[in-house]
């Protein structure tokens, strides 16, 4: 068993499709700087960072030392973790394990990306295996694409169920001062967009974001003199499969990545009616599809029911359980940070400090990491100390 | 030189030049092309644990760890379990040059295997195209064979499942 942990501050820069006004390293600089002052602690007083992005992605090597003064980890233990599109989700549940373990007392977790300095699809081409893949793959979109025209045929959802998922988002990013694209979407203005790959729409997908997210964890003792109210780890779990889609992807059973990681987490956390018992869920959902999809996965409802769970509002705001309202995926994704962020925001409505979008009384919080070939990363924070 | 740090263009630097890489297809791999290139059919492997008939043919059952002898051949048909139309341009990592579109991309359960094998199918009307229906892979000539995945020129619908 490990020591309990708590995330204690959060920091994020303000997301736009292109940032030439900084380097890489000047972005996460303004994303740490920002986290230690939400725990009102100094650099002096991190112990070890955990830090990562998509793995060359901007062509640059061993980002763990390249961005040394941005991230302050100058002669401090630092590594380096990169997964895909969990990469977020990863070097937090990475830097919680630093903290569990006993060894460290205070770590940071960095994600960040800068979209704008690569040919991102042409980078995402270069995940897929060189030699079975690459000639047929396109990037993320298709893939995404595969798996809904799979569930369409399976439970009839239709193209406006999953335009409901990009509405509410877009509409939740206008709560949030740090989203990308803060223009509000409606179904019909995503149903009128470009189709990029069947069936999936210029406003179903996500956008290519610069930007960079940090987060501090600290140990059981001291996390509650930092700050009245931490976000405690309840629960976290890895599941990551295969680089080859044609392994990693059976739409008879649907994402089991998702289906085992978040099963393995209610365990952890005691959860058995994750509806009942989550207070808001922070879903890496980068597509309108995933929207309706993978919350069946993770069990908000059963299979091919999510389009009605969503259409009564269940997940809206206000709703029995609001699902992004950082406004999500759809609205930032600056891919390494991405799923940092889900957690950051997981955290930030447990320490009630969402402002304008801050769902009331949080106690339980859920957040997922999602990547590459489907896997998946779930984790629950909750404002209750684990027994 | 001014010595204040007053706001000035921003500049940026580029890389576009092409970087070459080599990689081993492996043992089965390569049985799995030469296959091709022989009986015009595909090839699987069979775990002895859980059963599964992978394709392409790997040496290990990731699940099961463990090692994998039992080549099964497979014939050249299979069904669409998922398909989409890509219409959007974008640079080929492949070639540094747009690839063309449209095009549609296929998650294809071939016939006699557990996994999915991903290509093309040369069906891009969404009218004519639906999950289930049964696919038959069309091959390159065999002297225009090179041991690659475009040896398989592309999938067609061959029916209704």
């Amino acid at each position: 068993m490990g020591r309990r942990v708590a995330i204690v501050g959060t920091g994020q820069t303000y997301h736009k499709s292109h940032r030439p006004d900084v380097t890489s390293k000047e972005m996460i600089y303004e994303a740490v700087t920002a986290a230690l002052a939400d725990a009102e602690l100094t650099i002096r007083d991190i112990d070890a960072v955990v830090i990562g992005n998509m793995d060359h992605f901007e062509s640059i090597n061993y980002v763990d030392a390249y961005s040394v003064e941005g991230s302050g980890a100058f002669m401090k233990p630092i590594m380096k973790v990169t997964t895909g599109g969990t990469t977020g989700t990863t070097v937090a549940i990475a830097a919680y394990y630093h903290v569990a373990s006993g060894l460290f007392d205070r770590v940071m977790a960095i994600g960040f990306e800068k979209n704008s300095e690569s040919d991102t699809t042409g980078a995402i081409i270069t995940c897929s295996d060189a030699i079975w893949d690459r000639f047929s793959y396109s990037g993320a979109i298709p893939s995404l694409a595969t798996e809904a025209t799979a569930y369409m045929e399976k439970y009839g959802a239709t193209q406006e169920d999953a335009a409901l998922i990009g509405e509410r988002d877009r509409n939740h990013a206008l709560n949030n001062p740090y989203a990308h694209l803060q223009k509000p979407l409606t179904v019909a203005d995503i149903m009128g967009s470009p189709m990029l790959a069947y069936p999936i729409k210029l406003g179903d997908i996500c956008p290519r974001s610069d930007g960079a997210c940090a987060c501090i964890m600290a140990a059981d003792g001291i996390a509650q003199k930092l700050t009245r109210r931490p976000a405690w780890f309840k629960a976290v779990s890895v599941r990551h499969t295969y680089t080859w889609f044609g392994d990693s992807t059976d739409y008879n059973k649907g994402l089991v990545s998702m289906q085992r990681a978040s099963k393995e987490a209610y365990t952890q956390a005691g959860i058995r009616n994750p509806v009942e018992e989550l207070d808001v869920a922070e879903l890496y959902l980068p597509y309108t599809w995933a929207g309706l999809k993978w919350i069946e996965d993770i069990g908000f409802c059963g299979p091919g029911e999510a389009a009605r769970f969503v259409g009564d509002r269940n997940t809206h705001m206000g709703g029995k359980l609001p699902i992004n309202p950082s406004g999500g995926v759809i609205s930032t994704n600056c891919i390494g940070a991405t799923a940092l962020l889900r957690v950051a925001e997981a955290a930030i409505q447990i320490m009630g400090k969402g402002g304008k979008r801050q769902v009331p009384d949080v106690k339980n919080a859920l957040a997922t990491g999602f990547g590459g070939c489907f896997w998946s990363d779930v984790v629950i924070l909750s404002s209750e100390r684990p027994a | 030189m001014p010595k204040d740090n007053a706001p000035i263009e921003r500049l940026e630097t580029t890389f576009t030049y092409p970087m070459p890489y080599e990689w081993s297809i492996g043992l089965y791999g390569s049985r799995f092309f030469q296959e091709i290139k022989k009986n015009r059919r595909f090839i699987g492997i069979k775990c002895d644990g859980c059963k599964k008939v992978y394709v392409p043919p790997r040496r290990v059952c990731g699940p099961c760890f463990k090692e994998l002898t039992e080549l099964v051949p497979l014939s050249d048909t299979g069904v669409i379990t998922a398909f989409s139309v890509v219409n959007y341009p974008f640079i080929d990592p492949n070639t540094g040059k747009q690839r063309p579109i449209p095009y549609t991309y296929g998650y294809i359960q071939l016939d006699g295997a557990d996994n999915i094998f991903s290509h093309i199918i040369n069906e891009m009307d969404l009218s004519k195209i639906k999950v289930g229906m049964k696919v038959r892979a069309v091959f390159k000539d065999k002297k225009d064979m090179k041991g690659n995945t475009q040896d398989i020129k592309y999938f067609e619908i061959i029916g209704e499942d």
